[in-house]
């Protein structure tokens, strides 16, 4: 084994099923065993080289018999940048009728990654 | 008083409700569901976090995206909904049917005459007097689907220092959840050796944060007069507390993600009977109770860990309620009994002509298992598990090829064994 091999173990966070995989770099090489899909693949690579993590919480609905709307984000964001997002999220406050999907915040901090409802709420 | 004549009353309007009332509906069969709250999908709209839909829609929703697609569907059917409304009786009649009794503000008191029932009331959370924590009784004590209603639904902070005792899915969800609201979570505290939730929310929602799991510790002492203080945490050694290793976490609240039990007051007041590894009604191959006509799915009848289960089991149960309305019965049933290493095997009883498919929970940590599916303590089929554990329901298709090779007589029975191949 050459000294820039290095096997690392970790659990894939992509479905509930959760592939205990294998994943060795060799240099740029970066080689997953355990994996029941290519999505596995992708998450440990991304793992190894720059962490990401889908977000989700809530943010003020103005609504009185639903006060918190419930929102994710529409990819996974660089770990560093979840703090920003979620100062940014606690501030908004939305005003129903709000639609499932339909984007709250648009291209965070240049990420390419948008801020969605993750429910529908028509107007009462 | 309003009176409805049905074929199906479906009891409870979360994922496992809205599926088997959809399937009976899209039958041709008049079905009426019932939900206590005002809206439908149970604790789904709570569940903000991802991971649902990946075996159901095949991509990865939140909690209330899932739901909604199914209230989406209840909505596009001909499922009569009522909301905002509890079913707190069930009578037999002699002629078979079922007469529920519902009562609603907004509907005041309805009275269902079906000719079946589907009961998906779901499950609840075990409480502090359910795993008996010593210590004083102040604020601070919450259940962790509780803190996740107040905080995902009501808006409301439970605490600001946190340590969740056990390790199940809400648990660990509400672990990140109270670090992304700007709370510290100190600790999560798991009498068994191994976590109860799913392994990817150990990574996410501990590893992330690196927040510590204590395995084999239990809280042993709660301090605090008004508000919880600090707790005390013991490990365990050989399965008794090590009292000498107690340590103490100060915090101000504590979350509880110790195990949910099926909700089965109804079920109890008509005299079905409760399987007592599950909790939940016995079933036969038909998802049919000890009570003709009765018919259960999803939280209700054993706890699920994914909801797409719970959904692919409702409209399993559906069907099965079309079957009995079309007067189809299974011509012979075998009992399927869980052997070594197998905690459960729902239903109880299979129909070996037809394809099936079971849930087991195991009782054992694998990462090289076998199952062995026998009959007359013959081996018929055998599936290899590269890795198995309690918290992980295993999902086992039986087909009547298995059987094609033994001579089934009315005493056959059929088992399963897991073995752990090291």
């Amino acid at each position: 084994m050459s000294p820039d091999k290095n096997t690392k173990e970790m659990i894939c966070i992509v479905c509930p099923i959760g592939c205990h995989l294998q994943v060795s770099t060799d240099g740029e090489e970066v080689k997953v065993t355990g994996n029941r899909c290519s999505r596995g693949e992708e998450y440990a690579r991304e793992e190894m080289l720059s962490p990401k993590r889908v977000v989700t919480a809530t943010c003020r609905l103005e609504d009185p018999q639903h006060p918190r709307l419930p929102v994710k984000t529409d990819a996974a964001l660089p770990f560093e940048q979840i703090e920003a997002l979620l100062a940014e999220v606690y501030s908004l406050s939305v005003k129903p009728p709000v639609k499932v999907g339909q984007v709250l915040i648009e291209d965070f901090a240049e990420t390419g990654v948008n801020l969605v409802s993750s429910r529908t709420i028509q107007t009462q | 008083m309003r009176t409805e004549q049905i074929d199906a009353l479906v009891i409870g309007g979360g994922a496992a409700g809205m599926s088997a009332a959809v399937t009976i509906s899209a039958a041709g069969f008049s079905a009426a569901l019932v939900e206590r709250e005002d809206e439908l999908g149970g604790v789904l709209l709570q569940c903000i976090h991802n991971g649902f839909g990946l075996h159901e829609f095949k991509e990865e929703l939140t909690g209330p995206e899932y739901a909604e697609r199914w209230i989406h569907n209840v909505e596009e059917s001909e499922v009569m909904v009522f909301c905002g409304t509890t079913v707190m009786e069930m009578n037999l009649l002699e002629d078979g049917r079922k007469e529920c009794f519902g009562y609603s503000p907004q509907h005041g008191v309805v009275k269902f005459v079906t000719r079946t029932v589907v009961l998906t009331m779901g499950c609840r959370e075990r409480n502090r007097g359910n795993v008996m924590i010593p210590g004083t009784r102040p604020a601070g004590v919450y259940t962790a689907g509780l803190a996740q209603r107040l905080v995902n639904m009501n808006g409301y902070i439970p605490g600001k220092e946190v340590v969740i005792v056990g390790s199940g899915d809400i648990g660990l969800i509400m672990a990140r959840r109270m670090q992304w609201v700007g709370s510290k979570v100190h600790g999560v505290v798991e009498i068994q050796p191994y976590p109860s939730g799913l392994t990817r929310n150990i990574s996410q929602c501990l590893n992330d944060f690196k927040i510590p799991l204590y395995l084999s510790h239990v809280v042993s002492k709660i301090y605090g007069k008004e508000r919880v203080e600090a707790v005390d945490i013991t490990p365990l050694k050989n399965g008794v507390p090590d009292h000498e290793q107690t340590f103490q976490i100060k915090c101000d609240t504590l979350l509880l993600s110790v195990g949910l039990i099926p909700e089965n007051e109804l079920s109890k007041q008509v005299g079905i009977e409760l399987n007592p590894l599950t909790n939940g009604p016995t079933v036969d191959s038909m998802l049919m109770t000890s009570i003709e006509g009765v018919f259960s799915a999803g939280n209700v009848l054993h706890v699920h860990d994914l909801v797409d289960f719970v959904s692919a089991e409702a409209r399993l149960a559906g069907e099965k309620v079309i079957d009995y309305l079309k007067g189809i019965k299974p011509k012979r049933e075998l009992p399927i009994k869980p052997g070594a290493n197998i905690r459960y095997i729902n239903p109880t009883r299979i129909n070996p002509d037809v394809d099936s498919e079971i849930y087991m929970r195991p009782l054992v940590v694998s990462n090289n298992a076998r199952l062995k599916i026998m009959v007359n303590g013959e081996v018929v089929k055998q599936k290899k598990k590269p890795h198995v554990q309690p918290s992980e329901m295993i999902k086992l298709k039986i087909s009547p090829k298995f059987f094609q090779d033994v001579e089934l007589t009315p005493d056959s029975r059929v088992e399963v064994t897991l073995q752990d191949e090291p």
